[in-house]
């Protein structure tokens, strides 16, 4: 005898396994990329172009996953590719959070005029195309690290702002803040002792969803060269550089392909388990 | 002496001319049951709400005093509101799915405000919070106090509910429609629990509900509302036995007699409806004119 409760518990056990183990192995590989890469990243040796990766009979033993064009490793770049990767995910997640979802929480809660600024300014912001918008800022701001991570955060509060606003409105109109408020809370302390906790779930899911897309956008930037400036290996950078040899040497664009795509899809995931972990009706 | 004095009170829609409660006054006294009775949308819950200060911010109060114990409350600071209100009152909402916190478990729940408000260390508001569960019947309080509020059925919650309103023994208990959300048999056993907390703890408790039925049995006083006006205020005997006014009437032949259930029951007549709108428009051209 099941219910659906305890089905979807058991839904979220796997799910949430694989996908904290990839990027726990992720985060770990970004830390000790220095250790565990078997070679320098950088290092070129045209002696060793597109050498095929271990299980091809004419690969070259120590690298495992082939060479690219300029003979670098292409094993030792992905490890050190998640560096970037996980720099971005983490710092862009948390401040695209931090922001979006504070302003989200004011507005729905306190409403009043608060809220009609939060609201139009979601409103404006709305209004400019995103990718338009993202080209536009690095742009002004120039190449680098920084700058993707601030225009991440710019583009993509209003995806906090307007799913944080919604729900802490649902909760607000509820019984149980009012009760809080005659009981002598303030507004500010009903907002984070009672509202935040019950959105808490939807901001979760939010934020790693927000890591994984911070991702692909660090990707893409640097796909069409407008991340980082220095010769620092990420994964767009590896995809963009595999395109032009993909019949020649398909691995140095499909084994960064798969750790993007991977890591993309743990970060949804990992979203969708710890939110139903962190659910009380559902824990 | 009444505990809670509300005079003249009128609430308005923010920025326009639609008053929601048109001069409203109304007593309560310590040990009394005050019934607050009229149809969905005459502004029962917005009076209840006014005086505990939870207004919506869409709404503004134009005029009137609401005290409590003597005290305007509205002409006091923010904080200092809030700390009577804390100590003094209480709410026993309609809805008791909605109004206990689904993500915090029920013990802190019930001993917030003892904690918060009245200065008691953690232990001895666990105690009382104990000793009130046993008060409304709950076996097994320690469990109870553990668990979430979607563990428990409504009938359970809104115990928890009551429990928690008399948990630091207020002057006034303002229950909106406690029973609406509970089934037949359900509403009866809380109702009894109300009345009996409410005859031991000698509080002053304004009954908000649309069901005469349910205010013969515990009120000894009620207001009947229309359109944010009090249409009559009277003890309870005199009004079974010969209300006053035409809408009055109409709502006492339109509900249930538990001697009869089955006699057949008239709606509000259209007539009676109009002679009321009338009333409050009337009410509100002399507003408007002074
Ligand atoms: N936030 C709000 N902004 C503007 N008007 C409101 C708001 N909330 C309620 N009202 C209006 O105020 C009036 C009184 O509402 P109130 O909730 O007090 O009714 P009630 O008598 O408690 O009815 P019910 O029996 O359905 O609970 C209604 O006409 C309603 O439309
Ligand atoms: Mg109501």
């Amino acid at each position: 005898m099941l219910d659906g409760r305890s089905q979807v518990r058991r839904r979220a056990g796997p799910r949430l396994w694989l996908s904290g183990g990839w990027l726990t192995a992720l985060a770990l590989a970004a830390i000790f990329a220095s250790f565990l890469s078997p070679h320098d990243p950088l290092a070129q040796d045209l002696f060793l172009g597109r050498m095929p990766p271990f299980w091809v009979d004419s690969a070259e033993p120590g690298y495992f996953l082939g060479t690219d064009s300029l003979g670098r490793d292409v094993l030792s770049r992905i490890l050190y590719g998640s560096r970037v990767a996980l720099t971005v995910a983490l710092i862009a997640g948390t401040l695209t959070c931090l922001i979006g979802a504070s302003l989200g929480l004011l507005a729905g809660y306190l409403r009043g005029w608060v809220d009609v600024v939060v609201s139009r300014l979601i409103d404006i912001w709305m209004a400019f195309p995103p990718v338009l918008f993202s080209i536009l800022l690095i742009a002004v701001l120039g190449p680098g690290l920084i700058s993707i991570i601030i225009a991440i955060v710019v583009i993509d509060w209003t995806r906090f702002a307007r799913v944080v606003r919604a729900e802490a409105m649902a909760q607000g109109a509820m019984d149980y803040p009012a009760s809080a408020q005659v009981a002598g809370r303030t507004r500010l302390s009903t907002m984070l002792v009672e509202i935040l906790p019950n959105v808490l779930p939807t901001i979760v899911a939010l934020l790693t969803l927000e890591m994984g897309i911070a991702v692909i956008v660090e990707a893409i930037l640097s796909f069409v060269n407008l991340s980082i400036s220095t010769d620092d290996p990420t994964w767009g950078g590896m995809i963009s550089e595999g395109r032009v040899s993909i019949y020649q040497a398909w691995w140095v664009i499909v084994f960064p392909l798969i750790t993007l795509f991977l890591t993309v899809l743990s970060f949804s995931q990992l979203g969708e388990g710890l939110k139903d972990r962190f659910d009380p009706v559902l824990r | 002496m009444s505990f809670l004095s509300i005079s003249n009170l009128s609430v308005r829609i923010a920025g326009t001319t639609t008053r929601l409660l048109r001069d409203v006054a109304l007593s309560v006294s310590p040990g009394e049951v005050h019934g607050l009775v009229g149809e969905s949308g005459a502004g029962k819950s917005m009076i209840g709400k006014a005086v505990l200060g939870i207004l919506p911010r869409s709404v503004e109060i134009i005029s009137g005093q609401i005290e409590l114990d003597g005290t305007d409350l509205l002409t006091l600071p923010p904080a200092e509101h809030r700390r009577r209100i804390g100590q003094s009152c209480a709410l026993i909402p309609q809805d008791p799915m909605t109004a206990l916190n689904p993500s915090r478990r029920i013990g802190p729940q019930i001993t917030d405000r003892l904690v918060d408000i009245l200065g008691w260390n953690r232990a001895k508001a666990r105690e009382r919070a104990v000793e009130l569960l046993h008060e409304v019947h709950i076996p097994d309080p320690d469990r109870i106090l553990r668990s979430y509020p979607h563990e428990l059925s409504g009938g359970m919650r809104q115990r928890i509910l009551i429990a928690s309103a008399f948990a630091a023994e207020p002057k006034l208990i303002i229950a909106d429609e406690p029973t609406t959300a509970l089934d037949v048999t359900v509403q009866k056993q809380i109702l009894k629990l109300i009345k009996e907390m409410q005859e031991r703890h000698n509080t002053a408790l304004l009954f908000v509900t649309h069901d005469l039925g349910v205010v013969s049995k515990i009120c000894q006083s009620l207001s009947v509302l229309y359109g944010g006006l009090v249409v009559e205020a009277t003890d309870v005997h005199g009004f079974f036995r010969a209300p006053s006014h035409a809408y009055s009437r109409a709502l006492l032949a339109a509900t249930p007699k538990y001697t009869d259930p089955e006699a057949s029951l008239t709606p509000v007549p259209d007539a009676v409806i109009t002679e009321v709108n009338a009333q409050v428009d009337a009410v509100d051209r002399e507003w408007r004119g002074g």
